[in-house]
Formats: structure tokens, sequence, C-alpha cells
């Protein structure tokens, strides 16, 4: 497409310019993958490099250092005692000692990881099988424990956390000595045990304060999304939940599932429930945007009154409890509720209803699904007006002013100052809410609780599939432990989900440019 | 010309306020329908939980009879006090170290400068876009195993609500990042350690965003539903209220127990609320701030 200098695009007229801005974005995309390519390619070479680089200098460490630099190769932190850091040393020491007393204890480290069977495609995570097995005392079967799949793969990949961690801490006091033995042959003084702690409340504050949340972090949410990456590829479920039935590494194949278009596929059901799932979060995120927005725009006009008993009002859908007023919200729609009682007797609305042989309104796949969106603008707005409000105190009140005595009316005055400065500001947050509404658990699993059923696709995954379902909620069915629970497709449409956010930051966080420059704030 | 022009002016300003005067009618409208919108639901159940006559779903809005049987019902034959007393205590709980890790994390992302502080953020935004709740299938074997889904289920849930809570530093780093570095630097060069700057500098200027931690900390087990279903689904003394009062609007238990669950409704909703309401003025700040940095 050819480029357009400015005096050109300015001759165009309104439709032109549009049309022409879309022809560039769409031109814009091979060069978005072919640079994506080029970022990793790049990032792999990179890394390589680094990794070699990394190599060759241990090997030059080990060479041109001096006894305590090459025994700190063996022993942990021999060479921090050699220089007179004894607190470090000994903590080091400490951690080489443990490790590998953990790793060669009868169920430590090596029990686990041999016991797992990692990746063999057939093999199954655990080797012994629990059973029933006949007892003479009892004289009647009894169940012979065996092994949980669950805690094998656990505590398998917990040690390989620990490996990792022991390679770091092996590489991080061999460079500590290296350091000490530089700073003494050049006359100065190590670091002691009193400057390490003084430190960590100045220089490595960072450090004491990531300690904590890192940690939980590290071991809530790192680990257990490893955890159930890796379970995609078994065939966990509830008949092979580990204890009575071990489990099995069973590589791609649930992977072809997301190919079958059939009744009860996977691939059927995950293509309409994202359609789905795209189309409400679109709904949800620009019908309270622009409806907050009006509200907060007439709460906040010149000369209109009690504006504080206005927000209050509105505020009150934040402060209750959603699963009150969400549950209660949806009873109220229902058959026997008071609004869904008087909206059922609209005679076009009967007539609809008695057709189709529906009993209530959230029987209907398309009545559910405009009343969720509908309901969703009840607790929505509210957000988006206090946003607003504070937005809209910024607005130079001059403008207003000045476009008055231009002849602007209060619609111009909107689309002219109003629309495009809240645009301007809140753009990011209209996209990060578009993601948000991607996973808006509450408002779709309290109101309609993802009914009515799609009679069409069945139950796939391993959960039933409703019309106004979320990708969010049909993965909360599968893994709700009931005897169809198929963790395996949980844990592959958690991965499917991951791409579709991931996708879709991406070009949020590359359109927005506010995100890229965090330190043009201050 | 000059005065014919200023007469225009009159003119059109004099209709502008006809026009305003209108418009403010008409908003005023729209504004006390909105009210009655937005009320309606909460003005329904506080009627309902009052109603005696029946314990079903009526489709008529004023109870036929009055009084106090279904508030009775709910502090002798259920456990709601017991959920009620749970929640709290994890509210409480919550509020206190959820605060304590949001806030380590968002002030060192945000002013302190370290290796690797890009990537970590970075990854921080990665792990986010999971499904967060895949994790509690792993997390609630573990918890099963360590004796935490029954009696003790508040205490797992705390460490669920608490553990991560790092990753949510979005709110409260945008908020550091507005305080102007020359007030570190300041401290410094008059030789106050980096804790000292946090501790003497920092954190007496940043009462607005402690408080809304606070509040989000101490409101997010009374709303939780998902995350506790996973934890306390068999033992009904370590349920908190949405777990428990979500069963009472099932099919079997709707018909006897629809008014007390909205009496329940109403005794949840009043320390919410009022802890709420009497807080608004620092939530409006945290989402302002917020949403504006993006």
């Amino acid at each position: 497409m050819k480029k357009l200098n400015d005096l050109e695009y300015l001759k165009l007229n309104k439709s032109q310019r549009m049309t022409y801005n879309l022809g560039l974005f769409f031109c814009a995309i091979p060069g978005w993958f072919v640079h994506l390519f080029r970022v990793i390619e790049k990032g792999i070479k990179n890394c390589g490099i680094a990794i070699a680089d990394e190599f060759s200098e241990i090997g030059r460490t080990f060479k041109q250092g001096n006894k305590a630099v090459k025994l700190s190769f063996f022993l942990f932190g021999v060479g921090n005692l050699f220089y007179g850091q004894t607190m470090r040393g000994l903590l080091f020491l400490l951690f080489e000692l443990i490790f590998i007393a953990y790793m060669v204890i009868p169920s430590g480290g090596f029990h686990w990881l041999a016991k797992g069977n990692w990746f063999q495609v057939g093999a199954t995570v655990g080797t012994e099988q629990g059973r029933f097995e006949y007892n003479e005392f009892y004289d009647t079967d009894v169940w012979v424990t065996g092994d949980d799949s669950v805690k094998v793969m656990l505590y398998g990949l917990l040690t390989i956390l620990f490996i990792i961690a022991f390679v770091y801490t092996w590489r991080l006091q061999v460079k500590q000595c290296t350091i000490c033995m530089d700073i003494t042959s050049k006359g100065k003084k190590v670091k002691s045990g009193k400057d390490d702690l003084r430190s960590l409340l100045d220089d490595q504050f960072h450090k004491t304060m990531l300690a904590l949340p890192l940690t939980g972090i590290l071991f809530f949410t790192v680990l257990p999304i490893i955890y159930m990456v890796l379970v995609a590829f078994t065939s966990y479920d509830a008949a092979h939940d580990g204890y009575s039935n071990l489990f099995s590494w069973v590589g791609l194949e649930h992977f072809n599932e997301l190919f079958n278009f059939g009744k009860g596929g996977l691939g059927l059901a995950f293509g309409e429930i994202l359609s789905w799932t795209l189309m409400w979060s679109l709904f949800a995120t620009f019908s309270n945007y622009f409806l907050g927005m009006f509200v907060a725009i007439m709460i906040n006009k010149k000369g209109i009154q009690l504006k504080k008993f206005w927000r209050t009002v509105l505020v009150m859908t934040i402060a209750i409890p959603q699963f009150v007023s969400l549950l209660y919200v949806s009873k109220l729609f229902d058959s026997a509720g008071i609004i869904g009682k008087l909206i059922s007797q609209i005679p076009a609305v009967a007539e609809y209803l008695n057709v189709n042989h529906y009993i209530s309104l959230w029987d209907s796949p398309v009545v559910a699904r405009v009343l969720v969106v509908v309901i969703n603008i009840w607790i929505g707005i509210p957000y988006i007006m206090l946003m607003a409000t504070g937005i809209l105190m910024n607005i130079p009140q001059d403008l207003y002013e000045s476009s008055r005595i231009d002849g602007a009316n209060t619609f111009q005055q909107y689309t002219k100052i109003t629309l495009p400065y809240m645009l301007f500001v809140t753009g990011p947050y209209l996209l990060t809410s578009f993601v948000g509404n991607l996973n808006n658990f509450n408002v779709i699993y309290l109101l309609s609780g993802g009914n009515p059923l799609n009679t069409e696709i069945g139950v796939a995954g391993g959960a039933s599939v409703g019309h106004t379902d979320l990708l969010i909620t049909w993965l909360f069915k599968m893994t709700l432990g009931s005897a169809e629970s198929k963790y395996y497709m949980a844990s592959l449409i958690g991965i499917l989900i991951f791409v579709v956010v991931a996708v879709l930051s991406l070009i949020v966080y590359n359109v927005i440019p506010s995100t890229k420059n965090e330190e043009d704030y201050k | 010309m000059k005065k014919n022009n200023d007469n225009q002016i009159r003119k059109t300003s004099m209709g502008a306020r006809a026009s305003q005067r209108l418009g403010n009618t008409v908003v005023y409208v729209i504004l006390a329908i909105v009210t009655v919108v937005w009320l309606f639901p909460f003005f329904g159940i506080l009627l309902e939980s009052f109603r005696v006559e029946t314990r079903m779903q009526v489709s008529y809005l004023w109870p036929q009879q009055y009084g106090f049987d279904n508030y009775i019902r709910l502090f002798t034959e259920t456990d709601f006090l017991i959920w009620f007393r749970n929640t709290g205590i994890m509210g409480v709980a919550t509020a206190f170290f959820q605060t304590f890790f949001i806030l380590s994390m968002s002030y060192t992302l945000s002013r302190l400068r370290f290796k690797g502080r890009k990537t970590l953020m970075n990854l921080m935004l990665i792990l986010g876009m999971f499904p967060g709740f895949l994790t509690m299938i792993l997390i609630y074997k573990v918890f099963a195993d360590a004796g935490l889904t029954l009696n003790m289920a508040p205490v797992g849930l705390v460490i669920v609500y608490c553990a991560s809570s790092g990753m949510g530093y979005y709110v409260s780093k945008g908020f550091f990042d507005t305080i102007p570095t020359t007030l570190d630097e300041a401290a410094r060069v008059d030789g106050a350690t980096r804790w000292d700057v946090f501790r003497k500098v920092i954190m007496p200027l940043s009462k607005p965003i402690i408080i809304y931690t606070i509040l989000m900390g101490f409101m997010a087990p009374w709303g939780d539903f998902m995350l506790a279903s996973y934890i306390i689904h068999e033992n009904s003394q370590g349920m908190n209220v949405a777990v428990g009062m979500y069963e009472w609007l099932s099919k079997t238990n709707l018909n006897t127990h629809y008014t007390m669950f909205c009496a329940a409704g109403v005794v949840v909703a009043i320390p919410v609320t009022t802890v709420f309401l009497c807080l608004q003025k620092y939530y409006v700040e945290g989402v302002t701030g917020g949403a504006v940095k993006g």
C-alpha cells in the first residue's frame, strides 16, 4: 500500500481517511509477525551466547582461581569462609548439606524423580498402583496404598526446582569467591556479615521487601501453573485420580481433541464458547463504558444538586457483596420472581416463551444472553462513573466556555471535547477491562450459571456447555471435582485461555503508548 | 456594531439558561429513574427478609405479614453465625497480610531500581494471564493433606488469598509512582537508608493507598465464591457466607430457604456496606488513580 505524505493525507475526505488508516493497519500485520519472529530469533541467539559466555567464564575462574576458589567449586562457601565472610560461608555450606541429604535419603529427591517416568508416553506417573490384596489377618481384601501420581508429580517438580536453586547457588558462591579474591588482591577489605545485614535495609532493600511476596507467588502461582500445564500431557481425570488409579503420560493426544468438531467435540464447544465470550466482553465493556460515562456527566452537570447522594446510590452495588446482589437479582428475573413475572406477562414475551416451551426468561438462550449483559450494566456502571467523575473534573473548563461561545450545543461539546478527552485518558483502562471481562466469572456464574444448556453440543470436556457459559465458567465446571471431571481438559482449556488473553494483551500493550514510558509520570 | 454583538450574546446566554433549566429537569428525571433501578433490588431483599407468610419466592413486593421469623431462624437453626464469624476473621486476616504483601511489592517495583525489575514485572504480567483458579486443583489436594480444608478451611483460604496477592500491585504502584522522587533523594542525602525512606518518608504520605488496600483485602472474603467453593464444599463449620448461602438457592432448597437467604443477605450487607461507605473516599481515589494510569 502506498504511503501518503501529510499533504496528500489532508486532502482526503473523512471516509477516505478511514479506509486509508484501516488499510495501513492491516498492511502492518504481516510486519508484526516478522518482527515477532525476529525478536524470538534474537532472544534465542542472545541466550545461547550468554550460556556459552557463562561456561567459558566458569572455566577461566577455575583455572585462574586460587585454592579457595577451586575448593569452592565442590564445597559451598569455602571461599567465603577463607576470606572471612563467616555468615555467608556457613549459610552456603548448610544449603549444600541440606540439598545432598534431601537428594539421597530413601524417599528424597532421586526417589521422586525416578518414580515420575517423566514424559515417557504411556508410562504411569508413579510406579506402584494401589490395590486390594488378600490379608490373612483380617481374612478379607484390604487396600494396599501405592503411589499417588499427584504427589509424585508435585514432589518431582519441587525437586527440579530445588536442583535449579542448587545450581544457581553454586554459581553464585563461586562468583562471590572470585570477587573476594579480586578485592583482597587490591588490598581492600571484603564485606563482613554485619555489612551484609545492614545492606539488606539499604542497598539490597529490594531483596528484603520482595522475599516474602515472591516466595508466595512462587509456591502458590508459578509452581501450580507449571503443574497444571504438565497435567495437559497426562490422563488425570476423576477416574484416574492418581490415588486409586495412577494416571499416565499421554503426550499430545489431548490436543487432537481440539480438532474434534462433532457433537460433544472440544473444538466445537471451544469455538462456540469463545465466540460468545468475545461477544460478551465487547458488549459488557462498551455498554458499561458509555452508559457509565453518560451517568457521570449527568451527575457532574452544572446546577445538579445532591451530587453526593446520586453517587452513593450507585456505589451501593460495589459495596454490597456481589454474590448477594447477583443471586438475588437472578431470582428476581426468574419465573416466580417479581420482574420475571412482570415481563412474562407482556403478550409478545408470553407468546415467545409459550411457543418455545420456556418456563422462565433464563431458559431462552437469546433472552438469557441479553439479560446477563443488561444486569452487568447495573453492576458495572458505578465503577466507570467513579472513574469518569475524576477525569471529568480534570477537563479544562475554558474548553467548554469557548466552545459555547462558538455556538456548540451540549451534544457537540460531548462528542468533540468530553469523549475524545475521556478516550485518550482511559484508553488503557478500556482495553484492560475488555480482557478482564473475558474472565468475568461472578456475573455469569451467579446470574445464569452458564445456562440454558446448549443441546447441540451437550457435554464437552467433562462439563455441560451452556449458552451463556464463558470459557472461565466452563473451566470452573470442569474442575468441580464431580465424577466427570477431566482435569487434563481443564488444563488444556486453561492454556488456550492463556493464549487468547496473551494475544489480546500483546495487541493492547503494543497499541497503547502510555504503558511504555512508565518513567514519564514522575 | 458592538452593542448588537452584546445583545446577541445576552440573548444566547438567556436562551442557554432556559435550555439549561430544561436540561436539568431531564437529568433529574433520569437520575431518579436510575436511583429507583439501582436501589430496587436492595429494597426488595430488605422487604422480603421480613416476609413471614411464606418461605417461597413470590411475585409481589410488599409482604402480607411482617416479622422477624427469618432472622430468628437464621441465627438459631443454621450455621450462619459460624459462617459469618469465619468470613469476618478471614476479612481481617486477609486485610492485614494482603496489605503487607501488596505494599512491599508495589513500593519496591515503583521506587527502587534493581537488576531484573522489568523482567519481574513482565513475568507477573504473563502469569496473570493464566486463569488463576486452575491452581486450585493442586492447592486443594495439598491443603486436603495438610488438613486445611475442613474445620480449618478459613486458614487455608486466607493463605490462598494472600500468598500470591503480590501480583495485584498495579493500583498501589500507580500511587507510589506519583510521589516525587526528589523526596527520596533529599532524605538519602541527609543520610537516611532506603528502609528509613520507606518508613519515615513514603509511608506517612501513603495513607490513602494503605486504607484502599486494607479495604479491598477486607472485602475480598465477603464476596468470594469461586476460590472458596474449591476449598470448602464438605464441611459446614468451615464455610464462608458465600459458599454457605449459595446452597440455599439451589433447586431443592429454594422453596424453604428463599426468605432466609434474603435475611442473611441483609445481615451480610450491613457490615460490609457500612465499612465501604465510610471509606468510600479512599476507594474512589484508588479506582481513579489506577484507571487513569492504566
